[in-house]
């Protein structure tokens, strides 16, 4: 495989509520942050994830590519999954050899509506939509199946906030004092990830190109996914199968890892994925927060590899890894490992 | 770059209503369809893509987790692409790239739409706040942009309805086409109603349910008969561009012209056999044969006049039928692709263009600003 490398990460200064900008307003500072870093001003490739049913309205990517000022046209495509798996697409068209850099960003403002209960319509429209089920309860399933003891959970969400306040682009969440009361048993309102609307974007660089942009460019050496049932009654919920898959595809056990950024929305997804991952005491989990401190759906996945990354282009880590998410219950994970050339 | 081939191609019978099948049933159709013509299984295929045009045309958000039991993805990668009309073209693109990019050896590329779970009209007539509903469907945007071709051109207003007669005629070919009008004619298209001027009823595209399936192979994972991707390009550009011309888009001529060079074509007329073209709109024939350099600007019309695009012209564009016969909107793009490479197989059936060795797929979607293409040929590039 051809070596491609993380050059420049940006992120919005996320927050917990609608602020009057719109997608592309909210698009266009974290690129032209991501050009003014690599003295990039096209790309050979451009990717984009992000989910029409957080707008409201078909088509939502397209008026994101007034914010990219897309003339001459560019190369480009969009998934409808968490930009993690944008940036999964670059890197495979990175691999052709014709083209050395790619484009790529999320976004969503989860202030726009009900998020619970939005999540409720990717479940099976037949026999699981209809029962009702939203967010909150299918990750209450999975927590009590997890059965972690209420201490281990209430000391992530603390350190996740904790994390969350000294980082900039994080939101600014109390410490909880352990008298919430429970969103949906076993989950306590602390559990539940905050609304958030941000946008992320990532430039790709491959070759010899990485180097000559920035002092560390941050190589992706292993990235791959994996699916599993849909159904969470043929799943074991209290792991996560296909993170463990795509983590051994990943070759996350082929070295130390000094940071993990994990796409764990609750405090039991922590537990679960650290366990899929192998990953031990060594590790720094989400030292950003993670998504229990910024939660823009659309483009958390996608900031778990520019935070991990960003460990590496500033010199702190040598190795990291990123685990982005998608489905219900984790039913859909992707690992990324960077690492210093 | 690892070479490409199609090995296997699945089609439901596209119609208005599948009552009898899911949204999962109706992909895993196409689906087993593609691997039965591969001759292979699920366990064969290293992943699936799945592409379709706006959740909302269904009310399922990100409905790949749901359909991946169906489509046996359960512990493999599975991609979701979304880019509007095109995202058909663009779902065969993305997973050629997996094998070219060598990460995998087969590929399931699936796309679909069920659109009788909804109306998709009302579907793409919401607006964001704050900005104007000026149209109804995508009739109502594009028919100003088929009144300024035929004002540049100076085409006469016949020409749509010719159009629309060709590929419902072919589409009597083709068991898998949607509307069957044995008989049609110009008077038939001309008796009915005007939706969008100068866009009647027959010249516009069905609602149909239905899913298309492929198998992409490298090389060294071929069974059956190959169709080879010489060729695979993508362009986009912004809506709201000032001074974009909408009637014949920039990104439409570059994503032409970027395939075109991979496939060493110089001169799409004489070099490409048979094109399968996304028109959802007779005029779009017209105005696409100029805008992919098979006509000189304004005189498209003429070759569609002239009857080169018939299936037994020198140049036959929608041998299937078309967009115009069959739509099941996320998939329609995927179609093209797909029944430009049965035609490269010599698969194509009843609707076979005789010896045809190159075939150009096209999709394009949002306000003619995504554009998806490639070249797949009989011979291995």
């Amino acid at each position: 495989m051809r070596d491609v490398a993380i050059v420049a990460f940006a992120q919005t200064r996320h927050t917990s509520r609608d602020t009057g900008l719109t997608e592309p307003e909210l698009i266009r500072p974290v690129i032209d942050e991501v050009k003014e870093r690599t003295g990039l001003r096209r790309f050979g490739f451009t990717c984009s994830g992000s989910c029409d049913y957080l707008a409201g309205a078909p088509f939502s990517f397209v008026s994101a590519l007034d914010a990219l000022a897309a003339w001459p046209p560019i190369s480009e495509s969009h998934v409808e999954m968490d930009a993690a798996w944008a940036l999964y697409e670059a890197w495979v068209r990175l691999q052709h050899g014709d083209i050395d850099t790619a484009l790529v960003y999320g976004f969503g403002k989860s202030s726009l509506g009900d998020l619970r209960t939005i999540m409720t319509l990717q479940l099976d429209p037949y026999y699981l939509a209809p029962l009702g089920l939203d967010q909150l309860s299918y990750a209450a399933l999975q927590a009590a199946a997890v059965g972690a003891e209420r201490k281990e959970l209430d000391e992530i969400v603390r350190r996740s906030r904790a994390d969350g306040r000294g980082n900039p682009y994080a939101l600014d969440l109390p410490d909880p004092d352990g008298a919430e009361g429970h969103a949906v048993r076993p989950l306590k309102k602390t559990d539940v990830p905050p609304i958030t609307d941000g946008a992320a974007a990532i430039v790709l660089a491959a070759g010899d190109l990485a180097g000559r942009l920035i002092a560390n460019p941050a190589y992706i050496t292993g990235i791959a996914h994996r699916m599993e049932p849909h159904y969470l009654g043929m799943r074991n919920l209290a792991l996560s199968a296909s993170a463990a898959d795509a983590a051994r595809a990943a070759g996350v056990g082929k070295g130390p890892v000094e940071v993990a950024e994990l796409h764990a929305q609750f405090p039991h997804e922590e537990i679960i994925l650290r366990r899929a991952l192998g990953l031990g005491e060594e590790t720094a989990i989400n030292p950003s927060g993670g998504p229990l401190a910024a939660n823009p759906v659309m483009a958390t996945g996608l900031i778990r590899i520019g935070e991990a990354a960003r460990r590496v282009l500033d010199g702190t880590a040598r190795r990291a890894v990123a685990h982005a998410a998608g489905g219900p219950c984790l039913q859909h994970n992707l690992v990324t490992v960077v690492e210093a050339p | 770059m690892n070479r490409c081939a199609v090995i296997g191609v699945g089609q439901t019978h596209y119609t208005t209503k599948r009552r009898d099948v899911s949204m999962a049933g109706l992909v895993r159709e196409a689906a087993l369809r593609a691997l039965e013509d591969a001759g292979l299984t699920f366990k064969d295929v290293d992943a699936m893509v799945i592409g379709k045009a706006p959740d909302l045309f269904e009310g399922v958000m990100m409905p790949e987790a749901y359909l991946a039991d169906a489509l046996g993805a359960a512990g493999k990668p599975m991609m979701r692409v979304h880019t509007a009309g095109s995202v058909g073209g663009t779902t065969a693109l993305v997973g050629a790239s997996l094998i070219q990019a060598g990460v995998h050896e087969r590929v399931l590329v699936v796309a679909y739409e069920k659109q009788s779970e909804s109306n998709a009209t009302w579907a793409l007539s919401t607006h964001l706040p704050f900005s104007a509903s000026l149209v109804v469907g995508a009739g109502g945007y594009f028919a100003p942009h088929i009144r300024e071709y035929m004002r540049r051109s100076g085409a006469p207003g016949h020409i749509g309805t010719l159009v629309a007669v060709k590929d419902r005629l072919n589409a009597l070919k083709n068991p898998y086409a949607h509307l069957r009008i044995p008989g049609i004619d110009q008077k038939t298209v001309e008796s009915t109603p005007m939706l969008w001027e100068p866009i009647r009823y027959l010249e516009t595209c069905p609602s149909s349910d239905g899913a298309c399936a492929m198998i992409l192979a490298a090389e060294s994972a071929v069974t059956g008969t190959p169709a080879w991707v010489h060729g695979t390009a993508m362009r986009s550009e912004p809506i709201f561009r000032a001074g974009r011309d909408t009637v014949s888009p920039q990104a439409g001529k570059d994503c032409a012209a970027d395939v075109y060079r991979q496939a060493g074509i110089t001169d799409p007329r004489r070099q490409i056999d048979v094109a399968e073209v996304y028109v959802p709109f007779s005029w779009y024939e017209p105005m696409w044969l100029e805008n992919l350099g098979f006509a000189a600007e304004g005189e498209g019309w003429k070759l569609t006049e002239s009857g080169a695009t018939a299936l037994d012209g020198d140049i036959p564009w929608n041998a299937s039928g078309g967009v115009l016969s069959s739509n099941p909107i996320g998939a329609s793009g995927l179609i093209r692709f797909a029944e430009a490479a049965l035609q490269v197989r010599g698969m194509a059936g009843e609707h076979q263009v005789d010896g045809a060795r190159t075939a150009l797929g096209h999709a394009y979607g949002g306000g003619a600003q995504f554009f998806a293409m490639w070249i797949v040929g009989r011979e291995r590039p």
